[in-house]
């Protein structure tokens, strides 16, 4: 009889299972399930106080290595964490999610375990054998794999399996004592590219927010192509203009932003960029691949190696002054034909985006 | 700031992003059609991890670079004509399958051997360089791979920079959730930095360096060992192209207003 364990870790706070973790949390559970499997919960966290307890309601064997080393993610401190856990549970298979903190280390882990892992799985089937899907050369193939050996890693892509949600309860939970290695790292927090600042505001209720980047929870993907920084009928450049629409769009919608690599690499030819947008909200071949219900395209040109980023969203509809391009053979639903600039301006007014974002004029 | 480093950087070859991808089955289980004759590229990401390199040797005096690199020896020869004019270094090269289909943990033994077979490589010095994640397998695992049998436990992904600092130390950002980074410090080699984008553009090519990279290139590549993967038990149950064609509604003769209306309305519907 196969036996799972789910790995899981703290979200950013330290005080909650990430997302990611209860979403392996519930892929877990349906995988052990179908074997008829024994189910085991690995927790890595800080702080252990009451963060198991929305697991009450799993039906598994909850295992805890905690302590101040693991208040941070790291190598060399996270990756004997699991290692620990695994030794303890000896699982066949083991599900955790594809988050920054457990890609660092589940290979190493599954090396020290004389495993095999296979990573950025989207589904997990069964027939005669447990199957996983997993996307190659950058989403453009889908293969469903399978492996004898054991013990087997799997590594969820986050937004594929639902968010488990059980009542919270007090539970017993098994501590595992580390010997915590010595490391050579030392994890200082997290920052915020210096654009950030320009990107932060406050969102309807009040709360401060910052809009840079992919949000994983937004239900509209807004990206900006290379057209925004080119020449306009009057034959000048607008980039101010540019940024302040796409700024005053993104806050009135609460869109994730994206660009297309051109338009961030300009940057570095000397061309007047947005100063906002950095490597990070790169989508396509070298940049994200995010998974939101809608997305919008503007001033790009939907080529191929930018539009493979956009295989796991959902609408997709683009404004572009071309309407031959990329876009309008087949890879949007709807092309608007228009200047970008007249359409966002007239939505952003519609979407009652009065305020000035503030964008630095200028920009080169 | 006068600690050298050794630098090793992995990068594989990968079909040119522009090129249109199809599965074929051969013996050896799946592939893609014509791969072989398919343009190539070195590995976006791997290839920020070499400009990466060569910028930080040159900051670091009496520091050396490598490139490791395993695919069929007449296609890496073909790639090394371009890339040998972006960086000085001296290549490792492994013939071997191309693809993405391979096995990682097959691929990461193969390439840490080889660099563990690299004469006059100080691994106290070694920094481990490579892309996060390959175009072709995307798989974000060989390096980490190759570095835990190398056995270097500081190890980072997704970076986007490093800072060196006096005395070897150096401040690491890698990406995190949220748009952002995390900031390490590590104390110094040997370490593994599996890049992102960083923040370095693509150097324009140098005949000269092409000139002095070649010199050690080809009689490399003429000593190249073929190498067979193994499988692992990896079993391919099936590989696709997912159906991507929609039938697009190109909007000609709109009014912005128009066009804006309908827009927000998209928008808004649940």
């Amino acid at each position: 009889m196969e036996s799972i364990l789910v790995l899981a870790h703290s979200d950013e706070t330290g005080e909650q299972l990430s997302k990611g973790s209860l979403e392996a949390v519930t892929a877990g559970r349906e995988l052990a399930a179908q074997l008829g499997a024994t189910l085991t919960v690995g927790i890595v966290c800080g702080v252990s106080d009451n963060l198991a307890e929305s697991l009450s309601s799993v039906g598994a064997r909850l295992l805890v290595v905690s302590g101040e080393a693991l208040a941070q993610p790291r190598y060399a401190t996270d990756a004997a964490a699991c290692e620990a856990i695994c030794r303890s549970a000896q699982p066949a298979i083991i599900l955790a999610p594809h988050s920054s903190r457990f890609a660092r280390v589940m290979a190493a882990v599954a090396y020290r375990m004389h495993g095999f892992i296979d990573t950025h799985i989207t589904a997990i089937g069964r027939t005669d054998r447990v199957e996983a899907t997993r996307w190659f050369y950058r989403q453009r193939m889908e293969a469903v794999v399978t492996r004898e050996s054991r013990p087997w890693f799997l590594l969820l892509d986050s937004g594929t399996h639902a968010v488990y949600a059980g009542e919270a309860a007090p539970v017993q939970v098994e501590q595992i004592a580390i010997d915590v290695p010595a490391s050579r790292t030392t994890v200082l927090g997290t920052r915020s590219p210096e654009h950030g600042a320009i990107l932060a505001g406050t969102a309807d209720d009040g709360s401060s927010q910052r809009w840079e980047t992919i949000r994983p929870d937004a239900k509209l993907l807004f990206v900006a192509g290379a057209g925004w920084t080119k020449k306009q009928p009057d034959g000048r450049i607008h980039v101010a203009e540019a940024g302040e629409l796409i700024l005053q769009f993104v806050r009135a919608s609460g869109a994730s932003l994206g660009s297309s690599k051109s338009l961030v690499d300009q940057g570095g030819d000397g061309i007047p960029v947005l100063p906002f947008l950095t490597h990070l909200n790169q989508v396509g071949q070298t940049g994200s691949t995010p998974r939101h219900p809608k997305g919008l395209a503007t001033c790009c040109h939907g080529e191929e190696p930018h539009v493979v980023g956009w295989r796991f969203i959902g609408e997709r509809r683009a404004i572009s002054l071309d309407p031959n391009c990329g876009w309008a053979r087949g890879k949007a639903d709807v092309v608007y034909v228009a200047d970008a600039f007249q359409v966002m301006e007239r939505v952003n007014a519609l979407l009652g985006a009065q305020v000035s974002c503030g964008v630095p004029g200028g920009i080169s | 700031m006068s600690e050298s480093f050794h630098i090793v950087v992995c990068a594989g070859i990968v079909p040119d992003p522009l090129q249109t991808l199809e599965p074929t089955t051969g013996p050896n289980g799946p592939g893609v059609k014509n791969e072989m004759l398919l343009p190539a590229v070195l590995d976006p990401w791997a290839a920020s991890a070499l400009y990466e390199a060569a910028n930080l040797a040159a900051q670091r005096p009496g520091s050396r670079v490598w490139l490791v690199s395993l695919g069929p020896k007449a296609k890496l020869q073909q790639l090394m004509m371009t890339v040998a004019q972006k960086a000085s270094f001296e290549l490792v090269p492994i013939d071997g399958p191309i693809g993405g289909f391979t096995d990682a943990h097959a691929t990461a033994a193969t390439i840490a051997d080889a660099i563990a077979a690299i004469p006059e490589l100080d691994r106290t010095k070694l920094l481990l360089l490579g892309g996060w994640e390959s175009a072709t397998r995307g798989a974000g695992i060989t390096l980490q791979l190759v570095g835990e049998r190398l056995g270097i436990v500081d190890q980072f992904q997704g970076v986007d920079q490093i800072d060196s600092r006096d005395g070897g130390s150096f401040e690491v950002l890698e990406r995190v959730e949220g748009g952002k980074h995390q900031v390490s410090v590590c104390a110094g080699a040997p370490a593994v930095l599996g890049w992102a984008t960083g923040n370095l553009a693509e150097p324009r090519n140098n005949p000269q360096v092409g000139m002095a990279n070649m010199r050690t290139i080809m009689p490399a590549l003429q000593k190249a060992k073929s190498v067979p993967l193994a499988t692992n038990g990896l079993r391919y149950i099936s590989v696709s192209l997912p159906s991507q064609q929609r039938t697009t509604r190109v909007v000609k003769d709109l009014a912005a207003d128009e066009i804006a209306r309908e827009l927000v309305e998209w928008i808004e519907a649940e």
